[in-house]
């Protein structure tokens, strides 16, 4: 068998990678920024995925291709709403967008 | 030499993440997420995943940054005004984060051997890893067998048809949702 590599350091590096998107969604106002720092955490956890993958065989690989599809598809579908309200509001600045704040 | 190579890259998506999350113009973010995302890509490839490395490059860097770029393009967001939050905003980043990152660097530790010994509950299997893991066994031979396309190819559609198939749905919903939502009028 092959030997496995790097399973604590990549974990760990997923978990510093995961934590600086949290990180930034917390510090940041804009929103493009912001879909940004979420690409960063789905990546994050793509990396543990594929740490998992060279134990537990390809569906570790398998599943990460999907997190990629649904990334795709919800970096289209968000950008396009970021848009919209950019047409409306004139500005991305989540501070300014405060209409369901209670 | 293998180690060498991971530390490295490892450092450079660390860089691009909290480059990418500090710098205030957009663009400049963007273009280090793609620094961090093509060092992802060469882990992916050093960790085995030869394929998802490349669809890394393909589907991230081509395909979703470009997708940023244009937005950021379209919006004219090119001033370099802060958008930092206040003090109460930093003080919740600093502690969550550092709360998060204490609790996952415990991840730090594991070897395959301890992770063997805890799942199975039983330290002797930390000795033996073909038996505490015969997937990645069986997926080592069926790459030696159909080379590393076919072994994720294979399992795609067979075992995984039917969410495979959903995706394409969920595709087609986004490319719908993104048209509606993007356009002036209908």
């Amino acid at each position: 068998m092959e030997p496995i590599r790097f399973l604590g350091p990549t974990l760990a590096l997923s978990a510093i990678l995961f934590t600086l998107g949290v990180a930034g969604v917390l510090i940041r106002r804009n929103a493009i920024v912001l879909f940004m720092c979420i690409e960063i955490m789905l990546n994050a956890v793509n990396l543990s995925f594929i740490a998992f993958a060279q134990l537990y065989g390809v569906s570790g690989s398998i599943m990460v291709f999907f997190v990629m599809t649904v990334a795709a598809a919800e970096a289209a579908v968000g950008l396009a709403i970021i848009l919209s309200i950019f047409r409306h509001r004139q500005t991305v600045d989540l501070q300014n967008i405060n209409l369901l704040k209670g | 030499m293998a180690e060498f190579v991971f530390y490295l890259f490892a450092g450079a998506a660390v860089l691009g993440a909290a480059m990418c999350i500090l710098q205030r113009n957009p663009v400049v973010s963007a273009v280090w997420l793609m620094s961090m995302m093509f060092s992802l890509a060469a882990l992916f490839i050093l960790l085995g995943a030869q394929l998802i490395g490349i669809l890394q490059v393909l589907v991230y860097v081509g395909a979703i940054l470009v997708l940023f770029l244009f937005v950021v393009m379209l919006l004219n967001l090119g001033r370099a005004t802060s958008d930092l939050r206040g003090p109460a905003g930093i003080t919740a980043a600093v502690v969550i984060g550092g709360l998060l990152v204490i609790e996952l660097l415990a991840l730090w530790r594991y070897t395959p051997g301890r992770l063997a010994a805890e799942v199975a509950q039983a330290p002797q299997m930390a000795a033996q890893l073909e038996n505490a893991f015969p997937g990645g066994q069986l997926a080592q031979q069926a790459t030696e067998a159909n080379g590393v396309v076919g072994a994720i190819a294979a399992p795609m559609f067979q075992t995984y048809l039917v969410p495979f198939e959903i995706t394409s749905l969920l595709l087609l919903a986004a490319l719908i949702g993104a048209v509606v939502l993007a356009k002036r009028r209908i």
